[in-house]
């Protein structure tokens, strides 16, 4: 008996029905003897947003994988991991022995594997770039069966190729990656409130370098004299003599905590409206201090802070959210600024959006972060005429030489994909290469002709 | 695929001459919308109709189908797959209105138009409904009608054709749920349309921009079945259930 499920992405909406095989490593190439024309795909934890990890109609490979199978090598300063195995369960490895994985997103629910599926970015990446510029090699099943190990220094076409690759070169079974050496778990945090936005370009082009972490909050409800207020957090990992009292004496302690759980049952329409979130955004910007140096913060409140409201998403009811997260280069800062005020004078609903600064892109073709500046902004899908504001903005975000980040991808098309991503082509040829027959196959590759034509069925 | 704002990227009416059909597409078309294909009998007309939607990176195609044509609807559904890839939303519309005086009469007449509307239709859905189940995801949305909720004497034929057809979208649009595929049944009151030209308005008639209004809204949202106009829903559930000889007197066009 198959075992359909439909699946979606963290939003919660454009489901579809796939067989999901749940297998450990070892058994992956056996399990995909039979896959069909509508072919197989890897998924993690579905924290992507949109459809990069669904296959309708297909095979979803799910790698199971425990935080114990994660192999530390402390002399070279590496861990060789599982690609199933979560940042979360990694991390409660890791951080008593004193290391810390190289790049975090906003959530620690995603897998190795599509950590760099994805190649995810966290507050870091103006210092110290991506999720793939860390990676020492790394293991690939591919759609012939045989299973390569590539990495910068090996078949680095290959290598590049699967880095942001959405799964469609192949099963990551397993990668080695470069830690980060940590004395704490505790964060020294400074925090700014920035009254505008110029205000924000300019704190963060100033000071960021001086900040192995920096991100900004915007409240996207904020309209006039405060558009584009936020709040700036900056820091870095504390050392043992920053720390005081109780946490000096268990420096390395990591118990990150979920607090409440957002029950199965929530009305359609969400709880998430105008009045609610515009309260919480303003509470919000009220309670953070104007400014604040040297604060002490756990690894789990710095970066992972929805992390502990689990099923966060369901809050949106039944149309879940979009998320929409672009950049544009520096020089486009006028861009940022009219896509900022589309949204805040639309009305939409939107939840604290997220400003990043970012540094050097790596050499992947599909990789997201270039240097300028990102926003990633949670907008309800129930939301009056969502789609033709959102197509407003994508004209936009390209007209400036910016593009979107596949990991939270639901509502872009092939030429804006094309547009946005130069190198597209080159991936392609790659990509073909290595799976002529297109075994791999996703929804989002589908949706946005991402494999070169005769690749898919 | 469709896009997580529930956009559909390509388009499918079976049917293309359909006035109501024609009016869900333009509905349904986005800026999101890639590929629309108008699957009719007369290709000329299809054309016509073509000619209004086309825009700039927006590919409409006209196809030959015959919704009678039984044998041909599976070979027809899986080249529109091959040709267009995954289809996102399929509007089934065409159907004949019949001569109400022929079609009494004629067992010929009757049977053909039984044929058109609901052989036809039940052939060509499940064709469909097929491709959906394969792809994983999917709308099917099918025009059904108020004439088969109680079935008048003044067209008693083409009433019978859209009631069975309407049960039948039921329980399959049922078994279709658990599947991905989405079936919308959506039943119309009076149209004025090219089907209806010359025949005297029932109450509460409409438009099928109105109707393609209430079924693309509804697309988003959760119902299986939705009348146009919406009110239909109420007046029917007194009329189902009149007696016969008040029903039967009732001056409903």
């Amino acid at each position: 008996m198959k075992n359909l499920r439909a699946l979606t992405g963290w939003g919660r909406n454009n489901a579809s029905v796939a067989e999901v095989r749940p297998v450990p490593n070892h058994e992956v190439a056996a399990a995909l003897h039979d896959v069909g024309t509508r072919g197989a795909l890897a998924r993690g934890l579905g924290r992507c947003y949109g459809d990069a990890a669904q296959n309708g109609g297909g095979v979803v490979v799910r790698l199971l994988g425990a935080g114990h199978e994660a192999m530390l090598h402390p002399e070279a300063g590496t861990v060789t991991v599982p690609g199933g195995v979560s940042i979360d369960d990694l991390l409660r490895v890791i951080v008593p022995r004193g290391w810390f994985v190289p790049v975090t997103a906003g959530t620690r629910y995603v897998t190795v594997g599509g950590a760099i599926a994805s190649d995810i970015h966290g507050k870091n990446h103006h210092v110290e770039g991506s999720f793939g510029n860390h990676v020492v090699s790394l293991d690939l099943l591919l759609a012939d069966g045989s299973v390569v190990t590539v990495g910068p220094e090996v078949q680095p076409d290959l290598y590049w190729a699967t880095v942001g690759g959405q799964g469609l070169t192949g099963i990551i079974l397993a990668a080695t990656f470069r830690l980060l050496p940590i004395g704490s778990s505790r964060m020294v945090v400074d925090t700014n409130r920035i009254a505008n936005l110029d205000a924000l370009f300019a704190a963060m082009d100033e000071g960021d370098d001086r900040y192995r972490y920096s991100v900004a909050w915007i409240d996207l409800m904020a309209r006039g004299g405060s558009l584009g207020r936020s709040v700036l957090t900056r820091g870095d990992h504390a050392t043992v003599a920053q720390l005081e009292g109780r946490a000096a004496a268990d420096p390395l302690t990591y118990d990150p905590s979920v607090i409440a759980s957002v029950p199965p049952v929530i009305p359609p329409q969400g709880v998430l409206n105008k009045l609610t979130v515009a309260a919480f955004n303003e509470l919000w910007f009220r309670k953070a201090p104007r400014e604040r140096v040297d604060e002490l913060q756990t690894i789990a409140s710095f970066f992972h802070p929805l992390d502990m409201l689990s099923h966060w998403n369901r809050l949106y009811g039944v149309h879940g959210l979009v998320q929409y997260q672009f950049v544009v280069p520096f020089g486009a800062e006028d861009t940022m600024r009219a896509v900022i005020e589309r949204i805040s004078s639309a009305g939409v609903t939107s939840f604290l959006a997220v400003l990043k600064r970012f540094g050097a892109a790596n050499p992947a073709p599909l990789s997201f972060p270039r240097p300028g500046w990102t926003l990633a902004l949670d907008v309800p899908g129930a939301v009056h005429r969502l789609g033709p504001l959102l197509h407003e903005l994508d004209r936009l975000v390209l007209d400036a030489g910016g593009r979107h980040y596949l990991a939270k991808d639901g509502v872009t098309t092939p030429e804006m994909i094309s547009r946005g991503y130069p190198r597209l082509a080159e991936w392609q040829a790659v990509q073909h290469r290595l799976d002529p027959t297109g075994r791999w196959q996703s929804d989002l590759s589908r949706r946005l002709r991402l494999t070169a034509p005769g690749g898919t069925s | 695929m469709n896009n997580a704002v529930g956009e559909a990227q390509t388009i499918v009416l079976l049917g293309g001459n359909s006035d109501i059909g024609v009016a869900v597409v333009k509905a349904a078309i986005t800026s999101f919308t890639r590929t629309v294909v108008l699957a009719s009998r007369t290709y000329d007309k299809g054309e016509q109709v073509a000619a209004t939607i086309r825009r700039d990176g927006l590919d409409v195609q006209v196809v030959a189908f015959d919704g009678a044509d039984t044998a041909s609807h599976e070979g027809f559904v899986d080249a529109l797959a091959t040709r267009f890839g995954d289809l996102d939303l399929v509007v089934v519309a065409f159907a004949a209105l019949g001569d109400p005086e022929a079609t009494r009469t004629s067992p010929m007449a009757a049977a053909e138009l039984a044929h058109v509307n609901f052989t036809g239709a039940v052939s060509s859905i499940i064709a469909v409904g097929n491709r959906l189940r394969a792809q994983g995801h999917g709308a099917l949305v099918v025009l059904s009608s108020v004439a088969g909720e109680r079935v008048r004497q003044a067209n008693p034929v083409y009433g019978g054709t859209k009631a069975g057809l309407d049960g039948f979208c039921q329980g399959y649009g049922d078994w279709l749920a658990g599947q991905g595929v989405r079936m919308l049944v959506v039943r119309p009151g009076f149209v004025h349309s090219a089907m209806t030209a010359g025949m005297k308005a029932a109450p509460l008639s409409t438009t099928p921009e109105k109707v393609a209004e209430v079924t693309v809204k509804a697309l988003r949202g959760r119902r299986r079945t939705v009348w146009a106009p919406p009110l239909l829903q109420v007046l029917f559930s007194v009329l189902r259930h009149l007696p016969g000889p008040v029903w039967r007197r009732l001056p409903l066009g």
